[in-house]
């Protein structure tokens, strides 16, 4: 793999930057692998790239039936935080978090990782209450938070209309300084060039269409390009994740919905923060290029159709508005929707099956994004091992039955 | 947008006055202590999930307040038909183009066709 530095762009722009090596190779799939992750996008990406990387597995596949990163790892707002209330899901997520920290630099890719901070805003006495209780709980678990008031709400964010008389005023926030944004094509694209350069299969337009499963043990999949076989699968899929259990003959607790997000027509440098509001229910933050980036809620039905309706579009500039009147008329630009899987208790699964090698990571719902690292670094390690990580273990299928939810649904907000 | 056509109102509506309520045709288990573990955490978690046609549960929450189901394609988003709470659908996964009606009616004619 060609590394990449400055010394190495300016030798490149001495011929045009037209040498430069592709990223990824682009192979005919072989017979069989040791481990197949089926889904290209960021989690199975990573999970290919820390399964070479970190646990010397290399005869890897990564089995995408669309184009890299296509499907939400491009759909979604780029949040990535880690205050979540419950110990297990702070694990999860502050994991990610530290490998956010030194992503970059790991994979020789700027992911353009920026901790800008997040405010998660508190309308009413019981939001600030509950802030209190998360922020304290986040403090324990060595997640760093502040409780802010409104004063020093409106010292950060000077544009927003932080006064007694909005519709919902806002009372105060959580604040986590160390959370931010980063660039979520580049997080698909540096975990693939990673991987690629370990030796791991990156193979594109290759539809799985079924499992070959004999006595209980997972032994390979059908795709459109042939069978390739593998004792050990990991369905990393997202939104089509109970379309592919399906295949096995499982069921999973997952509904699938549309959720939409939009960007603006490109303005000067005004939020320099990502702002998040349950209550009103918007989160908003600007990116780079100065384009409001804006999310909300998932439509209320099922659906794969990766568009979303009209009227959440409305409710979700109503509330952006609301928040910052200033923005009223700014045009947008785009708008999108991706496919997530939601799971009952807003919590992930990452789990084994009644079938034996056969993994699934999915159930991330909305908020996906922010924990792609730590999600692949965790699944790696389960793959690798055959055993759940310690950090994935709460996060068994079984939780569903034996009643050890791990409840987030309003305990670290409705807004992902 | 959909257009929704509410069986007890028998008008077409926006579907703003609507909200969807998941999955129809759930039956609560008729003595919940007896469930095991597994009966018990099925019935209330998991869900189909149909890359297809979906029976679904909706309520005309701004109207006449009352719930009643939807058949609708969750690809192309098409409502095949609307029913009242206790019927049956006429649109399933077995019969996509209409099971046939004793009546005699066609049910292609019957098929409410996009609106979204």
């Amino acid at each position: 793999m060609q590394r990449y530095s400055g010394f190495g762009l300016v030798k490149h722009a001495l011929s045009h930057h037209e040498n430069w090596q592709r990223q990824w190779r682009n192979p005919t799939p072989k017979k069989a692998y040791d481990v197949i992750i089926i889904g290209g996008g960021g989690h199975g990406l990573g999970t290919a790239y820390y399964l070479a990387k970190e646990f010397g597995i290399k005869n890897v596949a990564v089995i995408e039936k669309g184009w890299l990163g296509g499907g939400n790892t491009a759909r979604n707002t780029t949040i990535v935080r880690s205050n979540y209330l419950w110990d297990e899901a702070a694990a999860l997520y502050e994991h990610s978090m530290k490998l956010w920290e030194g992503l970059s630099q790991d994979l020789n890719y700027n992911v353009m990782f920026s901790q800008r901070g997040v405010l998660n805003l508190g309308h009413t006495l019981q939001d600030m209450r509950d802030i209190q209780r998360r922020v304290n709980a986040n403090r324990l678990n060595g997640i760093d938070g502040e409780v802010l008031d409104a004063k020093g709400v409106q010292e950060l964010v000077p544009i927003m209309d932080c006064s007694k008389n909005a519709r919902y005023p806002v009372l105060g926030a959580s604040w986590q300084p160390r959370a931010g944004v980063a660039r979520h094509d580049a997080v698909a694209w540096g975990f693939a060039r990673a991987a690629d350069a370990h030796g791991v299969d990156i193979l594109q337009q290759t539809e799985v269409t079924g499992f070959k499963i004999r006595d209980g043990q997972v032994y390979g999949v059908h795709t459109n390009r042939g069978d390739i076989e593998a004792k050990t699968v990991g369905c990393v899929t997202a939104g089509n994740s109970g379309v592919l259990a399906g295949m096995a003959g499982l069921k999973l607790p997952l509904e699938s919905h549309p959720l939409q997000a939009l960007v603006s027509e490109p303005l000067k440098p005004v939020l320099d923060t990502v702002v998040m509001s349950n209550h009103v229910h918007g989160y908003i933050s600007q990116s780079d290029k100065g384009d409001l980036v804006i999310g909300a809620g998932i439509d209320g039905y099922n659906g794969y159709g990766q568009r979303g309706s009209y009227p959440t579009v409305e409710h979700t500039l109503q509330a952006i508005v609301e928040m910052f009147p200033m923005f009223s008329r700014v045009r947008m630009n785009r708008q999108w929707g991706g496919i997530v899987d939601t799971c009952p208790d807003a919590c992930p699964i990452l789990s084994k099956t009644q079938v034996k090698g056969l993994y699934f990571n999915c159930g991330w719902g909305t908020g996906g994004f922010k924990a792609t690292p730590g999600s692949a670094h965790v699944f790696a390690a389960s793959l690798a091992k055959g055993e759940m990580h310690p950090i994935a273990e709460p996060f068994s299928i079984d939780r569903f039955n034996t009643g050890a939810l791990v409840d987030e649904h309003g305990a670290a907000g409705v807004a992902h | 947008m959909f257009y929704i056509h509410c069986p007890y109102c028998g008008e077409l509506r926006e579907e703003e006055e609507f909200h969807p309520k998941g999955q129809a045709h759930i039956v609560r288990p008729a003595d919940p202590a007896a469930c095991s573990d597994d009966e018990w955490g099925d019935y209330l978690f998991f869900r189909d999930n149909p890359r297809g046609i979906h029976h679904e549960l909706w309520v005309h929450a701004v109207g006449c307040r009352k719930f009643f189901n939807i058949t609708r394609h969750t690809v192309t988003y098409e409502i095949l038909e609307t029913y009242k709470m206790g019927e049956q659908p006429r649109f399933t996964a077995e019969h996509p183009e209409g099971r046939p009606s004793q009546d005699g009616v066609d049910p292609a004619s019957l098929r409410e066709g996009v609106r979204a």
